[in-house]
């Protein structure tokens, strides 16, 4: 029988947090996706040896606080407005890599028509959109991308498109847009799905230094606390009720 | 050797801003300032001084750009008009608590709502009062000629700079779209990085080894941190209240009865002294060139000399309450006022002298 510490060896360790990634104890939820993609981000800023070169922008919402974990110089955004903040810094320092990270009602309701415009101007920056389907700092309220039928604090029965409207795929309205290089949707709810989100950032990174345009990673996410579930259960509620209506995969790549 | 152009407010506004080497405009087209960047984009500072111009999707857009770039620690500004100006209240208030400079333009209209596209001072409140949300104040530069359009956009960058907060330009429509001669300094070269990063040692410039990473936030999620930042913010006013006063007087050394007016009603102010004096009515003309920090003692130390004070204002009396704080019921103090883009004339300045002050 093998035991947790016989296994917790270091010729046994496969995976280490970034040096980049401070050690401020993280505020997120146990089982929440912030954490992980967190760290990928800061792999990513890491491996790619940029670290003095590049500003995030940090959104309102639960990933508000981002600028404590992350070893860079950052930049506090108001509500939905990240894109434009980082207009501002792109245009003026347009040879560093400028990120913003941005949930769904940040970047999909309030942040909407900043979001677009960045986007329809081609702004050589990268945009990580966590979509978890809810408000999670607020307490559970319904967001643009809360599916039809599901639960938050906002819509007790149930969003219901009579009169809450449907949710919004972003994503693949700014596919559409002449500016957008680069466009996809990940998760990081599995090994496999976090390698794969991984190279995703990494390239929507690299795009900035090719001057290509802007570059969009949505990753779809859990909200346990938010879905009032444990983080495995949520993990398999996202692969049965998100995954078909927000499809994983690569909406565009030129 | 000072160059001599004969051009609008707005567009003086415009040239000031690329000689004295502003490093990003961002705007919104709003009528009566859209030739600010008009004359920005004709020309086309990217190819000389490397100037950034922008014309944002929203006044919302533009001032968040402004955010961004000032948290950088680069000269960035705007231009709107009072409704454009209310829309970056939000964002005016973020760039007032994260402590970063940036200069804001507004060429006044009259309101409230959609208004007059006439030129207005309605937007007095909003400007020294706080405007956007949470206790904090811009540095408002009150011109009231071309040439001082022109000369405002520097000195508001240096006070902005200095003190690390935003500084207006309160402006209006008369200023904005009227021509004059004006007088302008030669071309001075923007920052380079390396200044910005020297100059500006907060500025997220990218974390290099040598520091700790800049964090750019107006967020203290706990109330004893948040209260600390705002003590700190309002000792920063105390001393701008203390070293920045600007004022200018106009015939005060014997006068009897006192005019305070700032802007373009000064200007029609300063003529209905001359035609007071004319009469034999012994007027003067305090203007206030910054109304944050306004000019309270110096008001006040005409509160024994004079026998009332008049203030005429295109509103429905704003700075007038600023002028009863001053002398604290010591002297009479009326205001006289147009609204809604209607312009008074000196000699209605001059009858509502002799009648709410001298006969009233």
């Amino acid at each position: 029988m093998i035991d947790v510490k016989d296994i917790i060896k270091p010729e046994n360790l496969v995976f280490k947090k970034s040096k980049l990634l401070l050690d401020t104890p993280m505020h997120y939820c146990p089982g929440c996706s912030h954490g992980v993609v967190h760290n990928l981000i800061a792999e990513v800023i890491e491996e790619m040896n940029i670290q003095s070169e590049t500003i995030g922008v940090a959104p309102v919402g639960c990933s508000v606080l981002a600028y404590n974990y992350i070893d860079i110089d950052w930049h506090e955004a108001a509500h939905g407005r990240a894109p434009a903040v980082a207009t501002g810094l792109k245009r003026l320092l347009p040879d560093k890599f400028v990120f913003t990270y941005q949930g769904d009602g940040d970047l999909a309701a309030i942040g909407t028509a900043e979001t677009i415009h960045a986007c329809n101007r081609g702004e050589n920056i990268t945009v990580i959109f966590i979509n978890n389907g809810i408000y999670g700092m607020t307490g559970g309220q319904m967001a643009p991308t809360t599916l039809e039928g599901m639960v938050a604090s906002t819509c007790p029965d149930g969003r219901e498109h009579s009169r809450d409207g449907y949710p919004i795929k972003i994503s693949d309205l700014v596919a559409q847009l002449p500016g957008t290089c680069y466009v996809t949707r990940q998760a990081v709810h599995t090994p496999g799905a976090v390698r794969k989100a991984k190279k995703a950032i990494r390239k929507a990174f690299e795009n900035q230094k090719l001057k290509k345009g802007l570059s969009l990673v949505e990753v779809v996410s859990t909200c346990n606390s938010g879905w009032k579930m444990s983080p495995v259960a949520a993990n398999d509620w996202m692969a049965e009720n998100m995954f078909p209506f927000y499809p994983l995969g690569d909406l565009k790549d030129e | 050797m000072r160059e001599l152009k004969l051009m609008k407010g707005n567009e003086a506004i415009a040239e000031a801003a690329v000689r004295y080497g502003v490093d990003g405009y961002f705007g919104y087209p709003i009528t009566p300032q859209s030739e600010v960047m008009e004359t920005l984009m004709a020309m086309r500072p990217w190819e000389t001084t490397g100037m950034v111009v922008l014309q944002a999707e929203s006044e919302v857009a533009s001032i968040n750009m402004l955010y961004g770039g000032a948290g950088a620690g680069k000269r960035v500004m705007t231009s709107s008009s009072s409704p454009g100006i209310s829309l970056m209240q939000e964002g005016i208030s973020y760039i007032a608590g994260a402590e970063l400079p940036c200069v804001i333009v507004n060429v006044v209209r009259g309101g409230p709502g959609l208004g007059t596209i006439q030129p207005s001072q309605s937007d007095y409140f909003q400007s020294v009062k706080g405007g956007g949300h949470g206790d904090y104040k811009l540095i408002v530069l009150a011109p009231s000629s071309v040439q001082e359009m022109a000369d405002f956009v520097g000195l508001a960058f240096e006070l902005a700079f200095k003190y690390r907060n935003p500084a207006m330009i309160l402006s209006d429509g008369v200023i904005g779209q009227m021509m004059e001669k004006v007088e302008f300094d030669e071309y001075k070269p923007r920052w380079t990085d390396e200044e910005v990063v020297k100059n500006n040692p907060w500025g997220t410039m990218g974390k290099t080894p040598d520091r700790e990473r800049n964090i750019i936030t107006s967020l203290h999620l706990q109330a004893h941190e948040q209260e600390a930042q705002n003590i700190k913010l309002q000792a920063k006013y105390k001393e701008i209240q203390e070293k920045e006063v600007r004022y200018e007087e106009f015939m005060c050394e014997d006068a009897e009865y006192l005019m305070v007016a700032f802007g373009s009603a000064a200007r029609i102010a300063k003529k209905s002294v001359e035609m007071a004096r004319a009469k034999g009515i012994k007027a003067g003309l305090l203007r206030p060139i910054t109304l944050f920090p306004f000019p309270f003692k110096e008001i006040d130390a005409f509160s024994d000399r004079v026998k009332g004070i008049l203030v005429p204002e295109l509103n429905a009396g704003q700075m007038v309450e600023d002028v009863k704080l001053a002398v604290n019921g010591k002297v009479k103090v009326e205001h006289y006022g147009r609204m809604g883009g209607m312009i008074f004339s000196p000699d209605e300045v001059e009858n509502a002298l002799e009648e709410l002050i001298i006969g009233g």
